[in-house]
């Protein structure tokens, strides 16, 4: 039985600075990495073949540099790794992407039956956490998502049992399999590569799958295929506050003004 | 023999990419490219090749940036200006009527704003009475009703509560079946609903259980859906226009859903100011049946377990925060922030830096990958105001910033801020404060 696991490269935007006297973004020297909440989802892939003897197949649609996070999918133990790449896939929404991923999906599971779409919560550069539900909705598959553990996998009677995390409790689910499962980073930690197995990935060749692969309608995937419109981007307005007090000015001097002015301001009342 | 004056060729320009503007949106313009003139470099930068590009413009207008132009050296500049004057000089033609796109007039059946009522067997989360509010902006803009999604079992109290906070209507789904939210039985109905009553706007909130069923209700609609908005209003076309934070928060991006209804969103906690109850506004409930039935549904809630409130504090709920960052150095020093809080009635939270030294518990954390928060009064102590911090806390209304750095970001969001040493000005803060107090009982004494 089959794992997907979706993975993105992303820039770290941790890393990402604005520019104060221009509003633009700095990228210059930004790494691009794998999107940390997808680590976790190749993690669980993984413990669970070790556990069960699932074969993980990792996708990525991205650019064609993404190869190199495809290449760390492999060092960690993924049995294949296949990179969606075509410029028709370019400048997609949310919509527009879980369409692609789930055609590459349900081409592997022609092949060999699926278990599992394994996603990260959400990707650090676009914070939606959509693409997983979309994925599940597109498949008609079980939808877990916020799992921050697997309880079991009952290959024979094909169910999942998991835990979610909600607001202010947890409960636990069992669903049919294929499930599509969207985790938390609480659920586990990462494991790192070893030598051998990094080597070894160096050279196995990376899968490509453009559209003359995958054979997408083009008015549904891409820039075509999103149902939202980017109309445009700027940087956030901050309006410019009051410094009461700097380095040399006596501490108490400080709080006396600011307590002063928050009262002058109706913010306290004393 | 007097020549014909030679005709002047319009100078065609070159098309180029303005340095430092590119944010490596997604390949955009690659994609709206009909001539295979565009490849990306390893930045995700755009590289045009003049030789296939026929400068029709169309990346600049995709691009939302700007960040593709189309130059014309000084020679051609000249030229383009002798052809202004002479087309001046010429009679203006009539300006063609501006002709309607064809897929927006079958979105026109599609009416009113929907807010979905999130509960948790039948207790309300706040966020959704938040979303009444700003629904209710957009709604009059929109001169449509504003409307209240209940669905679930034995939730009718819950429609009274959403005319208290401005819905004028509510459609009710009342069956065993949505006793725990599922996404099946919940997305199911909710397109039902959809489909048979076509708003044109569909407000979630952007918790777990909102961005779970958001997704799968906009993918199954195959229409378009907006995260974690902090601003939206209605254009002049009356389209709902969707602001919010993007790359991290570095920037903010303004989308639209123009050929698809109905147009969703979902909003964080606490984003958006909860609107004033008023028990004595009334509503009509629609009644709704959905076919569906336990059966159908393949996942189980087979257990709830309750979280063990180890920690009690609720930072979202807070009027006043102290919250400290990686200035802290140590739990220890969290200390001077509690008696500031205590002092003024407040609670303490933190930034990330400090639940990943381990100071303090993930709960209290404020900002991006913690809770959102929007305090009458946030004091950030210690925090350099990284713009992960700031999307959690920037509504606050009162913003007061202690840092030693006076060119911390933190500073640009504050609306006071003192440069100094939190260790010295934060306990001088709090003897201020208690002084003031003896003296106020002082004199009424």
């Amino acid at each position: 039985m089959l794992i997907v696991a979706c993975v993105k490269q992303v820039p770290d935007t941790t890393q990402v600075k604005v520019d104060p006297e221009t509003g633009t973004l700095i990228r210059e020297g930004v790494p691009f990495i794998m999107n940390p909440y997808d680590t976790h989802a190749l993690e669980e892939s993984l413990r669970l073949k070790d556990k069960y003897g699932f074969r993980v197949a990792v996708i990525s649609m991205g650019p064609p540099n993404a190869e190199v996070t495809l290449r760390k999918t492999l060092a960690l133990g993924a049995d294949e790794a296949i990179l969606l790449s075509d410029r028709v896939f370019g400048g997609a929404d949310t919509l527009a992407t879980s369409m692609v991923l789930t055609g590459a999906i349900k081409k592997l599971a022609e092949k060999e039956e699926l278990g599992i779409v394994m996603c990260g919560r959400q990707t650090i550069d676009g914070d939606t956490a959509q693409v997983g539900p979309g994925i599940a909705t597109r498949l008609g598959c079980s939808q877990l998502t916020l799992v921050d553990r697997i309880e079991e996998v009952d290959i024979k009677a094909k169910t999942i049992k998991v835990r979610r995390k909600l607001e202010g409790r947890h409960e636990v689910v069992s669903a049919p399999l294929p499930a599509m499962i969207a985790v938390l980073r609480e659920i586990n930690s990462p494991r790192y590569p070893s030598v051998p197995m990094r080597l070894e990935a160096e050279d196995t060749s990376i899968v490509l799958w453009d559209n003359k692969v995958m054979q997408m309608d083009e008015a549904t995937i891409g820039l075509q295929g999103s149902a939202t419109q980017v109309r445009k981007i700027f940087s956030p307005e901050r309006a410019k506050g009051e410094i009461l007090g700097g380095e040399a000015d006596k501490p108490e001097d400080s709080a006396k003004l600011l307590i002063t002015r928050m009262i002058e301001k109706d913010l306290l009342s004393l | 023999m007097a020549k014909e004056p030679k005709k002047i060729k319009r100078p065609r320009g070159t098309a180029r990419l303005i340095p430092g503007k590119c944010i490596a949106c997604g390949a955009r313009c690659q994609a709206e490219c009909k001539f295979d003139a565009i490849t990306m470099n390893e930045k995700g930068e755009p590289i045009i090749d003049l030789e296939k590009c026929t400068r029709c413009q169309r990346c600049i207008k995709v691009c939302p940036v700007e960040a593709i132009e189309i130059y014309y050296t000084p020679e051609e500049q000249k030229i383009l200006d002798e052809l202004a004057k002479q087309k001046a000089a010429k009679p203006k033609p009539e300006p063609e009527e501006e002709k309607e796109d064809p897929r927006l007039a079958k979105l026109k059946e599609y009416k009113g704003v929907w807010v979905f009522t999130e509960h948790t067997e039948g207790k309300p989360a706040e966020v959704s009475w938040e979303l009444l509010g700003v629904g209710a902006d957009l709604a009059k803009a929109r001169n449509v009703e504003l409307c209240s999604i209940v669905i679930g079992e034995k939730v009718e109290h819950l429609c009274a509560e959403a005319f208290a906070y401005g819905a004028s209507k509510a459609y009710l789904v009342d069956d065993p079946v949505f006793h725990y939210y599922r996404t099946e039985s919940y997305y199911r109905a909710f397109c039902y609903l959809i489909e048979k009553y076509k708003p044109e706007i569909v407000l979630i909130g952007a918790t777990g259980l909102g961005r779970d069923l958001a997704g799968a209700i906009a993918t199954s609609l195959q229409t378009g859906l907006t995260a974690d908005c902090t601003g939206l209003s209605i254009d002049d076309k009356g389209f709902l226009l969707q602001t919010r934070p993007a790359f991290g928060g570095n920037i903010m991006a303004t989308i639209l859903t123009e050929f698809t209804r109905p147009q969703m969103s979902t909003v964080r906690p606490h984003v958006m100011p909860l609107p004033a109850k008023d028990a004595s506004r009334k509503g009509t409930i629609i009644r709704e049946k959905v076919p569906l039935k336990e059966e159908d549904i393949a996942a189980k809630v087979l257990e709830i377990i309750g979280d063990e409130k180890l920690d009690s504090v609720d930072v979202a709920a807070a009027d006043i925060i102290v919250s400290g960052g990686r200035g802290m150095c140590n739990t220890e020093n969290y200390k001077i922030l509690q008696e500031l809080a205590d002092e003024l009635g407040g609670v303490v939270a933190c930034s990330r830096a400090a639940v990943e030294a381990g100071w303090m518990p993930l709960e209290r954390q404020v900002g991006q990958t913690g809770k959102t928060v929007r305090p009458k009064i946030y004091f950030a102590v210690g925090i350099s105001g990284a713009i992960q911090h700031l999307v959690g806390m920037q509504d606050s209304d009162t913003i007061i910033a202690i840092n030693r750095d006076k060119q911390a970001p933190i500073f640009e969001v504050a609306t006071f801020g003192i440069v100094g040493d939190l260790f010295k000005v934060i306990p001088a803060i709090t003897n201020y404060v208690r002084e003031r107090r003896k003296q106020k009982v002082g004199k009424a004494g």
